[in-house]
């Protein structure tokens, strides 16, 4: 299987919560890999040739062969570095850690996105509801369990990454109420321990350099107007 | 004795994907016509989350979205497998299932379109797709598609191209011109005449019909 002369490269921006994924499943394995920062205004070479058909972060290069899409890459990594597993043995658990991960990059990051950078009021508002009802749904799938995974981090948490770090920052920004102990406690809770945890900790990008970015992107919908 | 159900609409292309692979392995199942116009209790008891079909409940345990579930009956009940057992092209393959869902939102804007112009871009878009899968996934070896047995990619893709063949009686349109997409026409001519497929396509007319009154109830609606 794998080996200390494996190639392993990460193709990235360090602001992407797509991209955090792959860190943390990287990290969790404890796989050494070269980290790449591209520029999505400027793209590499590299990255217009391993990924051809979207042009965009996260690529996985192992050994030379290229993989993108975020949770095709986690899921990759969970099956080549078998030790400390990210999805469960069981067919059926499995099927539904990927119900859950697809449904977060359907229904919140995606949407998240769109009721913050907007200008239009109806948009922010519908898109807004929309984040809300998602919350809920996994506010009432987490119950009281420690993380989406049991016990231990696994593929739904990874891929729920972008709530407990980028929304508050997103919220902030916007002035918006989306992830709140209030309204969402046991999703809450969650996010504290999920954020704190060793591994993904060390694999969050810097809160200022991601916070400002979205700042300026923010502010430039306004100006324009 | 296992229990599989499956809750689906007889012309939606992700129930399809599914009854497909049910077939495809000889796996028996009852199957459970949904009216999406007044969806079962059990059904929004299943999937709560999108409260559509296909739901696949086996024994009792449900089960939601066309390709994880064929994936998940892939796992179980291993004869005729569609993913590749390489962890690379497994991964290869799951990027092209991906592809073929996103392809589907701009089959949707088509089937949604109530005016030339909106119908000529969502037309346009469709194509974009279809060059990409025409470019990337045949030729030089690249046997994304089929091979000699069908796979996840064939299954994932196969209804989509079968909604288009009817799209293109209903509206009066060509969208899979043989002429601009060489390899992909070939491949759905092959793939539509494999006994388990041929035998499990819903009827070409009574699709053109579905689909003309969905619209118009969709058109009207909006």
């Amino acid at each position: 299987m794998a080996s200390n002369q494996e190639e392993v490269t990460l193709l990235g921006v360090t602001r992407s919560p797509f991209v955090c994924r792959v860190h943390i499943a990287l990290k969790l394995k404890g796989v050494e890999y070269k980290y790449v920062e591209e520029s999505l205004f400027n793209k590499s070479d590299l990255l217009l040739k391993y990924n051809p058909v979207h042009k965009k972060v996260p690529v996985f290069v192992h050994n030379g062969k290229p993989i993108a899409e975020s949770l095709l890459i986690v899921e990759y990594i969970d099956q080549t570095w078998t030790h400390n597993p990210i999805l469960s043995s069981d067919p059926y658990q499995r099927a539904l850690a990927r119900f859950w991960s697809k449904f977060i990059d359907d229904k919140v990051v995606g949407v998240t996105s769109k009721a913050v950078f907007t200008v239009d009021e109806k948009e922010r508002e519908k898109n807004t509801e929309e984040v809300l009802e998602a919350l809920q749904f996994l506010e009432n799938e987490i119950k009281d369990n420690k993380f989406f995974g049991g016990e231990e981090i696994g593929l739904v948490d990874i891929a729920a990454v972008f709530i407990p770090f980028w929304i508050p920052m997103l919220q902030e920004v916007a002035g918006l109420e989306l992830l709140t102990s209030h309204k969402f406690p046991k999703l809450y809770k969650w996010s504290q321990e999920l954020i704190n945890h060793l591994v993904v900790k060390e694999s969050l990008p810097p809160r200022d350099h991601v916070f400002a970015f979205i700042k300026r992107r923010y502010e430039s919908l306004f100006i324009s107007k | 004795m296992t229990d599989i159900k499956l809750h689906g609409f007889w012309y939606s292309p992700f129930t399809l994907r599914v009854k497909w692979t049910l077939k495809l392995k000889g796996i028996p199942y009852e199957n459970i016509e949904e009216d999406r116009y007044n969806k079962s209790a059990q059904l929004l008891q299943y999937n709560p989350v999108y409260k559509r079909t296909p739901v696949l409940v086996h024994d009792g345990k449900p089960l939601c979205e066309s390709m994880i579930i064929v994936e998940y009956i892939d796992e179980i009940w291993p004869q005729n497998p569609l993913l590749p057992t390489h962890s690379y092209h497994k991964a290869l393959a799951r990027f092209w299932v991906k592809y073929a869902d996103d392809t589907f939102s701009a089959v949707a804007s088509l089937v949604r379109s109530s005016n030339g112009e909106e119908q000529e871009k969502a037309i346009e878009k469709i194509w974009e797709h279809l060059k990409v899968v025409e470019d990337q996934c045949f030729g030089d070896g690249k046997n994304v598609f089929g091979g000699d047995t069908i796979n996840i990619v064939d299954i994932a893709f196969g209804p989509l191209i079968t909604l288009l063949v009817v799209l293109e009686d209903a509206l009066g349109v060509k969208i899979l011109d043989d002429e601009k997409f060489p390899h992909l026409h070939s491949w759905y001519n092959n793939f539509k005449d494999v006994p388990i497929i041929k035998e499990n396509l819903p009827d070409q007319d009574k699709m053109v019909a579905f689909i003309k009154v969905f619209r118009e109830k969709l058109i009207a609606s909006s």
